[in-house]
């Protein structure tokens, strides 16, 4: 605050956003978008074109390569996007730097354990023994 | 610059009259948070209701085709849709195109019309296809 009339108003305001950092992030939710627009793409076509949605179809379906790798994107980017996308309301709405952080926190473990689980039941499903 | 004015905070929702576009911002937002914890969770359950092998998932199955279970769906159904729409807009919106007003409130009724049109469509399908 102390520069003074020399400062531009550019850099007056650097830094004083809302989490005081962001380029990679914002790229980031930016590039997860899209991939999700076709992964998301993908499953609703997955889904119409899926002979049947019984347990044994389902399985036969995330087992292939073709069901099996969309579907480990879809939850890696669709969890990475949504974190992205959450930290930007936390940053908007929680104004006190510890709480901030703390929210940051939990949406980081919540995403991170719940792509975890994600993944490790449709490793179950890929190379589990018959169901 | 007389930067230290009191200058107008951003979402003003009670002094700025309501539009199609600032509707569409809020929704973003709020069907974004939507998919982010009621979408991935639903995800992840049924993922893990599927490698728990078929018993497990007729309860999952059972569970979704209960009118809540159909409201939640329908609902997360159109969350997807309008967040995928209203994000393209935003990407053809970080380009620096679409802000002349009327192009811009036309794409806005158009992300909402097409959301409610796509989430009839498919569970048109679904519902004809999977009974």
């Amino acid at each position: 605050m102390s520069l003074g009339d020399s400062a531009t108003p550019l850099g007056k305001v650097r830094g004083l956003g809302s989490a005081g950092e962001g380029g990679e992030h914002w790229l980031s939710e930016r590039v997860t978008s899209i991939a999700l627009l076709l992964l998301g793409t993908w499953l609703i076509a997955s889904l119409i074109l899926l002979p049947g949605l019984d347990q044994h179809t389902l399985v036969e379906w995330l087992r292939a390569p073709s069901g099996a790798v969309p579907m480990v994107l879809l939850v890696i980017v669709g969890f990475r996007h949504a974190l992205d996308g959450m930290k930007v309301v936390v940053d908007d709405y929680v104004h006190d730097e510890g709480n901030r952080f703390a929210c940051n926190l939990i949406l980081l473990f919540l995403a991170v354990g719940g792509a975890a689980l994600a993944l490790f039941a449709l490793a179950s499903i890929a190379f589990g023994g018959a169901a | 610059m007389e930067s230290t004015k009191s200058r107008p905070l951003s979402p003003h929702l009670t002094v700025w009259r309501w539009g199609p576009h600032m509707l569409v911002s809020i929704l973003h937002r709020v069907t974004g948070g939507a998919l982010s914890i009621a979408g991935l969770a639903v995800l992840t359950w049924w993922l893990v209701a599927i490698a728990d092998g078929p018993d497990a998932y007729v309860k999952f199955a059972d569970l979704a085709r209960s009118p809540i279970g159909l409201v939640v769906l329908v609902g997360l159904t159109w969350a997807f849709f309008q967040h995928l729409l209203s994000g393209m807009r935003h990407l053809v919106m970080d380009t620096g195109a679409g802000f002349e007003l009327d192009t811009n409130k036309r794409f806005a009724i158009l992300t909402i019309v097409g959301s409610i049109a796509l989430t009839v469509l498919l569970w048109a399908y679904m519902l004809g296809a999977v009974k």
